[in-house]
């Protein structure tokens, strides 16, 4: 390391940025998905249509096959346009107290999602800290919580969800829990990982100024596990908005993003299945660049511009 | 080899100290009867080939080590008395800043876990900052800071806390021959205008020569001293001093004990 000043520029312009920034790569691959996408729609909708066409004695050109494909009420695979038209329509033109509006029932799962986030995050902190001040619970605890990653989720929500039920737990909650089970696991593994990532050398300082072991912790093992920390609340994150919705499945579908797929796959509605996928993809990112900004916020604070 | 009951007068006094490291190629003697005396205000080098202990007494003296024999006195007390009485300031090899405070959050981070107030603080900060002529870079991060300036901030934050005794394992190791030149003479000020009492670990013969009132020179296999040198040079050292017959002829005797510790490997 030499001691050079960072070097004063012009900013690049935005377009610039954009230009040699992630912007234009990003762009070419959804317009790639998208016409892959339209590509697979018509064929496969087509059998359906020459089906119809075929019952009513018609013969389909291209172009006829191509517009059929792309309007159908229930398709196979509804084309791209036909989800943002759903999404609009139950996005902006629904009034989101309505069970109509895809707002209300994405509502409905983020509040499962940031409540089982947040218990998941100071579970896993919790769990860490113990982990990385006592041998005992390293030896005995890991072994279980990696275990407790094993069982599929699907297998264990509804006996979750029916456990709670009868000790008179219902609504948000379970849920909730749901998604804690999923979350607490990455912040575990990384926040032990980032207790445990000051060298020996910062911790035979610690010793060598006679420092506590409460000392040690809050001025060197906790800012030190901060990115971990961040890290594996991304992942977190995400995998709670997974937790919520698959907790809503087997609640008899009533509100929220999985009760929509679920009622989408009864009624063969792959239009809103569809749309709540979309909605529960961007909310999840949105979430994960939620933690990026607030890890971003954070590490400026820490003098480490990143 | 003496063998005389410890007196409290030294700031370090060993008797027939022994460490041995069980591993599983089996037992390691890092330490194997070591007797020394430390005054107040020595300037003490311990040179010697890597496995020769010198690493590990400094260690032993701050407590980071047990030894498995034999005696210790740091300032009249056990190492560990003397390190929860914060006797000694320890300098590593690397700065060890953290990459998350300034530099004078840096230095503060010991006075933090002392309880010094905020007030004196910034008043010890301000000082320990000139002696190593870093005032004005207390805002600064580390990695601002060239490796050199690093080095001094570290030994700025050893100092922070007043122990009359600094402990330096290699600090100057990791850097080049013209930075380490220039530190080793600011060092040698600073232990004039301080008084305090230094034991400092070097793989290196001219700056241990240049810089000690003492030299401990050790070898390995069991970890040991050969021999220990009272240099005869004046108090006042330019660095052209190296040049001289004087300091010429204690590195040739440092040269030689080295060379004795080898022989039999």
């Amino acid at each position: 390391m030499s001691a050079v000043a960072p070097i004063a520029g012009r900013r690049p312009s935005l377009v610039a940025r954009a230009w040699n920034g992630t912007a234009l790569p990003v762009t070419i691959v959804v317009l790639i998905i998208v016409a892959v996408w339209y590509v697979a729609a018509v064929f496969m909708n087509a059998p359906q249509e020459y089906d119809k066409a075929g019952r009513a004695g018609q013969t389909l050109t291209v172009s006829d096959l191509v517009t059929r494909t792309m309007a159908q009420e229930r398709p196979v695979l509804p084309a791209p346009h036909q989800v943002v038209v759903e999404l609009w329509d139950t996005t902006i033109n629904k009034n989101i107290t309505s069970k109509r509006s895809l707002v209300y029932h994405a509502w409905v799962t983020l509040s499962a999602t940031l409540a089982g986030f947040a218990i998941g995050t100071v579970l896993g902190v919790g769990l860490a800290v113990f982990i990385v001040h006592n041998t005992a619970a390293d030896r005995s605890l890991m072994p279980w919580i990696i275990a407790s990653q094993t069982i599929p989720i699907l297998a264990i929500a509804p006996m979750i969800i029916v456990v709670l039920y009868n000790i008179g737990l219902s609504g948000l909650l379970p849920k909730a829990l749901i998604s804690t089970y999923l979350s607490f696991f990455p912040v575990v593994v990384g926040m032990v990982k980032g207790l445990r990532s000051p060298d020996s050398m910062q911790l035979d300082l610690m010793r060598t100024w006679n420092a506590s072991a409460a000392q040690t912790f809050w001025k060197l093992r906790w800012p030190s596990s901060m990115p971990y920390l961040f890290t594996s609340m991304k992942v977190a994150v995400a995998i709670s908005l997974v937790g919520a919705i698959v907790g809503e499945l087997p609640t008899g579908a009533v509100a929220g993003l999985g009760a929509r797929l679920l009622a989408g796959s009864y009624y063969g509605q792959t239009i809103q299945i569809w749309s709540a996928l979309f909605m529960a993809a961007g909310l999840a990112a949105t979430l994960v660049a939620l933690v990026g900004v607030a890890h971003s916020m954070v590490l400026r604070r820490m003098g480490q511009a990143e | 080899m003496q063998h005389q009951s410890i007196t409290t007068g030294g700031v370090i006094a060993a008797r027939d100290l022994s460490l041995t490291f069980q591993t599983n190629d089996g037992p390691v003697h890092a330490l194997s009867d070591v007797n020394l005396d430390i005054g107040k205000g020595e300037f003490v080098s311990f040179i010697g080939p890597s496995g020769c202990g010198k690493t590990t007494f400094l260690r032993v003296i701050a407590d980071l080590e047990q030894p498995t024999g034999g005696q210790i006195l740091v300032n009249g007390m056990t190492p560990e008395e003397a390190r929860r009485a914060r006797a000694y300031g320890y300098v590593f090899q690397a700065a060890s800043l953290y990459p998350w405070r300034t530099i004078e959050k840096n230095i503060a981070l010991p006075l933090e876990i002392m309880g010094v107030s905020r007030s004196e603080q910034r008043e010890r900060i301000a000082r320990v900052l000139d002696l190593v002529d870093l005032a004005g870079f207390g805002k600064k991060y580390p990695w601002q800071l060239s490796g050199g300036m690093q080095q001094r901030a570290s030994i700025a934050r050893a100092l922070a806390f007043d122990a009359d005794l600094l402990l330096m394992d290699e600090p100057f190791g990791a850097l080049d021959e013209i930075v380490r030149d220039h530190l080793n003479e600011q060092l040698l000020k600073l232990w004039d205008r301080t008084n305090k009492t230094i034991c400092f670990v070097t793989h290196s013969i001219p700056e241990a020569v240049y810089l000690s009132t003492k030299i401990v020179v050790m070898s390995p296999r069991p970890g040991r001293v050969t021999d220990v040198i009272d240099s005869t040079l004046p108090k006042e050292r330019p660095l052209d001093i190296r040049e001289t017959p004087e300091f010429l002829e204690i590195a040739h005797r440092v040269r030689e004990g080295l060379r004795a510790g080898h022989s039999y490997d």
